[in-house]
This record gives C-alpha cells, structure tokens and sequence, in this order.
C-alpha cells in the first residue's frame, strides 16, 4: 500500500462527493423556478443517501464483484463482504479495497443525479425515489460492470473511459431524453419561456463542479502518480477552452456573451474530457473542449427548440451529447505516449480505437434507452411519474415537501 | 383627500423623495413593481432560447395628502422622475374617502400629514 496514493484517491472521494451536493444540486437548483428550487436540492441530497446504502448493500458488487461472464457482477461482495483494507490488485494495488469501494460510490451517486435535469419541475417525488433505485440497479450496475470490472465485456474490446464518459454522461444523458420525451412537457413550456430564478447558484454550483471534478478525473487514476497529473491539467485544459468557445459562440449569435452559457459550456468541457483525460495530452484536450462546447451549443440552442422536446436544464444536451462527444474524441486523440495503459486513437494512426470507442457509445445509449424505457413504465404504472397538473402549477416545495425555500412576508 | 400613486424609474427614487421633502411631504409608502410601458422590455437569453419583453423593474409611491398639498406633490415628482424620455412612468389620482392613524384613532386630513 502507498499512503500517498490512499490519502489522494480518499481526498478525490471526497471532492467527487462535493460534486453532487452543493455542486449539481446548486447548479440545477438555480435553473429552476423559485417554487421548484428545494426539490431539485432535496432530490440531490437524498440521491447521496439511497445510492450510497445500495451501493454498500449490493450495488457495488454488482458492478465491480466477480463477474458472471462480463455481465454482471454476483452477490458475493454484498454488505462490503470481504471489502476492507487488504488492496484489491485487480483494481488498485496501493490503496485499500475499501478506499476503492467508496471512491466509485460517489460516482454511483451522481450518475442517477444528473438525470434530475431532465425531469425538473414535474416528477412525482415517491416515483423519483422508485425510478432512481431501479436506475442505478438496473442500468448504472451492468454499464459500470461493462466498461470497468476487470471482467467486464467492453473492457475486454478495449473501450477506453478513463472516469465516466459512457457510464456515467452518455447512461445518464440518454436516460434524461428518454425521460424527458416520455415525461412531457412542463406545462406553459413553449408558450411562455421559463426563466431561471437564481442564476447566482448555478454559477456556484457550476464553479464547485468544476472544483469537485479534479477529484472525480484525476482521482480515477487511483494513484498521485503521472497519469493523475495529466488528468488534472488536461481536464483543466478542455473546461477552460470550452467555457470561453461558448462565451464567444453567444456572442457572435445573440449579440452577448451570458454567464449561464459561459458556465455551461464549461460543463460541457468537464463532460466531454471525463474519458479522455488519462489518455490526451493537454493541448489536445483543449481541441475537445472547443469542439464539445460547439456542438452542445448546437444541441441545446437550436437542435432542441427544433424537435420541441423538454429537457428541462439539458441533461441530455449536455451530459448525452458531451460524453458522446468526448467518447468518441478519446478514440481520436488518446496516445500511449501519454498513457503506455491506454491505446492510440485514430490521430495516432490506429482506426480501430475510434472503432471500438463508436461501439461502446452504441451499446451504452441502446441500453439505456431500452431500460429507462422499460423502468419508466413501471413505475408510472405503479406510482405514476407525473404530479398532478395542480400540484406542479403551485410547485414541487409546496407539494411534495410542505416547505417554502423563500419567504416574501415575515 | 387625495390618493397619488406614482410609477417611476427606479433610479429617480431618490430624487424624487429629494423634490417630495422640499415641498414637505415627507410620509410615502415606496414598492418594487413590475410593469410594461410604451418603452419596450429587455431580451433576456438563456442558453440561446430568446424572451423578449420581459416586465421592467419600476417603482411605486403611493402618497396621501390633502387637498392643497396635490398639485406641490404632483410639481414634485414629476421633476425628481423626469427625463423627457418614454420609460419615465406615470402619477395617477384618486379620491380618497378616509384616513386613519392607527397609533391614535385621528381621522380625516388631520391624520394625514
């Protein structure tokens, strides 16, 4: 074991947990409505708890445990059995099993978090709780088994996601349109435009995302060695480059840049270098974030006024797009000179890699479409998704929650 | 008694309440207001989706006063809030039937001022 190793990889937990909350949850909340605003935060918060039991109960060896042939993980890490201090060399040699456990835990928890955007403002917070449970159960457990158990089916094909491109932005992103689509539309969407009512939050909360991701990209080197540096500095790269490319598309198309699209496109920055980071360079990361600012700004601004669908703070637009984009980029620009564990991607010369990489974003959305699908159903059939058309008009504090996030008289 | 309600830009509060002491009314009740004039709204955008004429942030002053101190008041606001310009924002003037002052029970013009 290596102190230094455990002592990042437990300080990463920790900045990956600040990403869901206060991050994403502050992030989300000021997109929405004032009378929305602590549903999105409570949605957040109580994501942290269920995920973070399930994933000790069952969930994680689910994903990581001993795999039935590349599928899915068996039951015999339940209940953390047999997950302490002793390394797991399969995953990480130089820190505790346990350290390992908990660092993927927070990236369990977020994933289902992200698609809260997609369903803002009009889910029923009992079928939230049912849908986010089989989610992760049923979707984020096999896809992470996939890509990253040691056994796992696509790891086999030599799919390169070095913290979550696939697993964690394209599952969830693609979910979220699904959701969105079969949800509907908020009511008023389209007739009347729905304006954040603190764009103050999502800046913070845009601010610790990027602060909480250093943890989650360069953290997922599962060591303070080489491969985390360049992760660091590349997801910098790309989150600085995409930031400003949205600032200056706005400003050539609306005349002036916004705040919310400088720190959106900065998100979309952190998505798209997620599977790459270990893999590129640092310039080359900078490329990735120009090009995923641009076509999420294509995405978000035109193409989804376009089909009208209602992706209430663009979960899909965002995080769908953004890790595909950066899924396929690793397949362009990944270069062993960078990371000897990795592969060369298609700038490198090798074909292939973009190959296998376009395959792994295929399987990932076609499953995820298909059991979200199949989930939504479910549980509209059992709880119903939707609140009702009353209960979303006065807002989800009031109904869901019996609170009020603002008080206008004493 | 009258009733004056005025809407005015927010930024010639101060000067209006300058103008408002000089001719000594010095009892106001001042609010936020929403509102839409003949001067057009602002666009906002958000993530490219565009909304235009958006309400503009006005101020309201609601003042009573007694008959002889109208057209003062009336001389008072209109310089503090005037620009020439569309946006300035508009006095309106209504009868008003009583007034009472709570902390002693004083009716009628009395308890005004």
């Amino acid at each position: 074991m290596n102190s230094g190793d455990t002592a990042w990889v437990l300080t990463s937990t920790a900045l990956v947990l600040l990403m869901t909350i206060p991050g994403l949850a502050f992030f989300y909340g000021g997109l929405v409505r004032r009378k929305n605003v602590l549903s999105i935060l409570m949605q957040c918060f109580i994501i942290l708890c269920v995920i973070s039991l399930q994933w000790m109960l069952f969930g994680y060896s689910l994903a990581f445990g001993p795999s039935f042939h590349g599928i899915i993980g068996n039951l015999d890490w339940a209940g953390l059995n047999g997950v302490g201090v002793a390394p797991n060399p399969a995953y990480a040699a130089t820190i505790p099993h346990s350290v390992f456990m908990i660092f993927q835990a927070m990236f369990a928890v977020i994933t289902p978090a992200l698609i809260i955007g997609a369903y803002a403002e009009r889910v029923k917070f009992s079928a939230f709780l049912v849908f986010t449970l089989l989610w992760a159960t049923f979707v984020y457990d096999p896809l992470a088994h996939w890509v990253w158990n040691t056994g796992g089916w696509l790891k086999a094909l030599g799919g390169l996601d070095f913290a979550g491109g696939i697993v964690v932005h394209v599952s969830s992103g693609i979910s979220a349109l699904v959701l969105a689509i079969m949800l509907g539309k908020r009511i008023g969407y389209n007739h009347k435009p729905i304006r954040p009512h603190n764009l103050p939050f999502t800046v913070l909360g845009g601010a610790l995302l990027w602060f909480g991701w250093f943890g989650f990209n360069a953290g997922s080197a599962l060591a303070a060695d080489g491969i985390a540096a360049n992760a660091f500095v590349a997801t910098h790269m790309a989150t600085a480059a995409a930031g400003l490319t949205w600032a200056l598309i706005e400003w050539w198309q609306n005349g002036s840049p916004t705040i919310l699209g400088a720190v959106t496109g900065a998100v979309t920055g952190l998505v798209a270098v997620t599977p790459a980071c270990g893999f590129v360079s640092p310039i080359n990361a900078m490329f990735i974030g120009i090009m995923v600012a641009t076509i999420c700004y294509l995405a978000v601004a035109v193409i989804k006024a376009k089909l009208g669908y209602d992706d209430s703070l663009d979960a899909f637009g965002v995080h769908g797009v953004g890790g595909t984009v950066g899924t396929i980029a690793t397949g362009i620009f990944a270069q062993k000179a960078v990371n000897a564990a990795g592969a060369d991607g298609l700038l490198f010369g090798n074909v292939h890699q973009l190959l296998v990489q376009g395959l792994m974003v295929v399987v990932a959305v076609a499953f995820a479409v298909i059991m979200t699908w199949i989930i939504f159903k479910i549980v509209d059939a059992i709880v119903g998704m939707r609140v009702e058309e009353n209960n979303e008009v006065v807002g989800l504090d009031l109904t869901q929650q019996s609170e009020a996030a603002y008080t206008v008289i004493e | 008694m009258k009733l004056i309600i005025a809407i005015i830009q927010p930024h010639k509060l101060e000067a209006v309440k300058q103008a408002l002491e000089d001719v000594d009314v010095n009892l106001m009740t001042v609010t936020n207001v929403l509102g839409q004039g003949r001067q057009k709204g602002h666009t906002e955008i958000y993530r490219g989706a565009k909304e235009a004429g958006g309400l503009l942030n006005k101020v309201r002053l609601d003042i009573a006063v007694n008959e002889d101190f109208v057209e003062p008041t009336i001389a008072a606001i209109t310089k503090g809030a005037h620009s020439g310009k569309v946006g300035d924002g508009k006095i309106f003037i209504v009868d008003l039937r009583e007034c009472i002052r709570i902390s002693n029970g004083e009716r009628g013009g009395k308890a005004i001022g």
